[in-house]
């Protein structure tokens, strides 16, 4: 596996022009996760209008990886359900974890297809993972009525 | 100096040294991190385990005697090679962040409202959270050293201000940043500290690998390091104290060999160094630690200060070169370790740091444990190069070679970095 084969194209894309990026009103729940290890930050909004993810916005600091992998899930959870966001989530874990033997459907998950040589890097798994840990943090709390993070 | 000095011969001590990482052979630069172990080293550590192996103190046979003989020995190794006066001024612990808790635990009992602590925004996390800790137990006030913009101890700032005064208690401060690289003027500090009645607490984690070390010298009362920075093995640190200080201070954890007689009503505590290790201590560790301090001392301190030395600042002219490599800390070799931070334009040090692992060197990227002092650099997170009694040129030009590599990687491929953060 090779640097390259990490760095996609498309990763590097994103990360360039990041999708849904900055913080917008209205939302619902804004949360900040970290990631201690190397000290990247986010702070992720979501709004959700009867069932269905309105808006994801976010405000970051961190590696191409994590801010890659923020603007891929915010594309593809926005407009779909708390529901389905969370079952892509799932997915999209199980492929990150998979040390390489999982693979994700490209017609669900569309870009983050690329994140599939990530797994083969498990340093940098949590890169990958900070922007989906927090939209589901987020959708969580929402579901629990909770407005405020703790 | 280098012209004494055998790099080469150094390296073949060390056989992780030839491994090769994917194409490249390994370019170890994360030696601030943890330093690589000599055969000696692990040898000692293989021997002891294998022939010699009882706890101390306490087993009352040949074995047990052996093993009593090497801990007190690596005790006695330990003294002479930071110039205590006696080796029972030498406590084991289990990492350098741990003596610095022992430190700030028992100091800290005398601590109340209205005293101070000084630490500075240098610090790694090891040096600041105990102290927090303290203050927030005792309702004493922490305050901070800053740093000027060369990355430099602001001493002058800390007169103007009345950093140390008559209500300063501690004063606790690194000796060489494990970020900046500085070396810290830690005598002037201390008769600072001293002139207040205040104890002053050196974090040698950095300094004692790398430079010659006399406790007297420092003009410290309490010196901390770490077994494997100085190619020593994990598990195993130090805090040295002045017998005196350690003799006033309470102990810290409680339990078997620290105690002298234990009462259902209460216990009375062992003298120095035993008060402050409670339980089953690091014995092959200490032995390894013995047996590192033998192969640097053989080495030469002095030798290995001026061989980093010379590394250091061939990198620091090296990575001045590199487009968008901003360094922090002093960029001149002039009271400076061999640790050197840097940001490159538009590349996140993760990436920065995956990419030259891709090349085989070894390196780190994120805050190093020092987050306030990224916060008052107004940086998010940097990597790390630093250097050691093994590294070569040769190793620097590869390090500079694919810090070129990672920028035109990063430019070439994302064609604007507005985006970018």
């Amino acid at each position: 596996m090779s640097v390259e084969q990490l760095y996609q194209e498309i990763i590097l894309d994103h990360y360039r022009v990041k999708r849904n990026a900055g913080l917008r009103d209205p939302y619902d729940v804004e949360v900040h996760h970290v990631n201690p290890s190397c000290g990247d930050e986010l702070t992720l909004r979501v709004d959700v209008v009867d069932g269905t993810i309105s808006d994801v916005s976010y405000d970051a600091q961190g590696c191409s990886i994590s801010q890659a992998s923020t603007s891929v899930m915010s594309d593809l959870v926005i407009g779909g359900s708390s529901e389905h966001a969370l079952e892509l989530f799932d997915g999209f874990q199980r492929m990150i974890q998979g040390q390489g033997k999982v693979s994700l459907d490209e017609e669900t998950y569309g870009d983050a297809v690329a994140f599939e040589g990530v797994a083969q890097f498990p340093a940098r798994v949590k890169c990958a993972m900070l922007g989906w840990s927090a939209m589901r943090d987020a959708l969580l709390r929402v579901q629990a009525g909770v407005k405020e993070e703790s | 100096m280098s012209d004494l000095y055998d790099v080469e011969a150094v390296r073949r001590e060390f056989p992780i040294l030839a491994r090769q990482i994917g194409a490249y052979p390994l370019t170890y630069l994360d030696s601030a991190n943890t330093s690589q172990k000599p055969q000696a080293v692990v040898d000692a550590i293989a021997d002891h385990y294998l022939s010699h192996n009882a706890n101390v103190a306490r087993a009352m046979h040949v074995l047990g005697a052996e093993a009593t003989a090497a801990f007190e020995g690596a005790r006695t190794a330990v003294a002479d090679f930071i110039g205590a006066s006696r080796s029972e001024e030498v406590v084991f612990t289990k990492n350098a962040s741990e003596a610095l808790n022992l430190a700030a635990h028992t100091l800290g009992s005398r601590l109340g409202p209205g005293d101070e602590v000084v630490v500075s925004v240098m610090e790694h996390h090891s040096n600041i959270v105990p102290w927090q800790l303290a203050c927030e137990r005792t309702g004493a006030t922490l305050r901070w050293f800053d740093i000027t913009d060369e990355g430099r101890l602001d001493i002058e700032g800390a007169v103007r201000d009345g950093l140390i005064n008559s209500r300063t208690k501690v004063v606790s401060l690194t000796w060489v940043s494990n970020v900046l690289g500085t070396v810290n003027p830690v005598a002037q500090v201390a008769a600072m500290a001293h002139s207040v009645g205040a104890v002053m607490v050196v974090d040698g984690s950095q300094g004692v690998p790398q430079l010659p070390t006399d406790v007297a010298d420092l003009g410290c009362d309490m010196l901390a390091f770490t077994g494997h920075k100085i190619c020593g093995p994990t598990g195993i640190g130090v805090l040295w104290g002045s017998y005196d200080l350690l003799e006033s201070l309470p102990p810290f954890l409680g339990g078997g060999e620290m105690i002298e007689v234990v009462r259902m009503t209460g216990s009375t505590y062992a003298p120095p160094p035993y008060r402050f290790e409670a339980g089953t201590q690091p014995i092959a560790q200490a032995v390894g630690l013995h047996a590192a301090i033998r192969y640097v001392s053989a080495l030469g301190m002095d030798q290995i200060a001026a061989h980093e030395h010379d590394l250091t600042a061939y990198a620091l002219e090296g990575m001045s070169h590199v487009r968008g490599l901003r360094i922090l800390g002093p960029t001149e070799a002039v009271d400076r370790g061999g640790a050197i931070s840097f940001t490159l334009d538009g590349v996140h040090p993760h990436d920065v740091m995956q990419l030259l692992d891709s090349r085989g060197v070894a390196i780190r990227g994120g805050h190093h444990c020092a987050r306030p002092l990224h916060d008052r650099l107004g940086v998010q997170s940097s990597c790390r190069a630093s250097v050691y009694l093994y590294t070569t040129h040769d190793e620097i030009d590869r390090l500079v070679e694919a810090l070129d590599y990672t920028g035109a990687f990063f430019s070439g491929r994302l064609a604007t970095t507005g985006g970018v953060r």
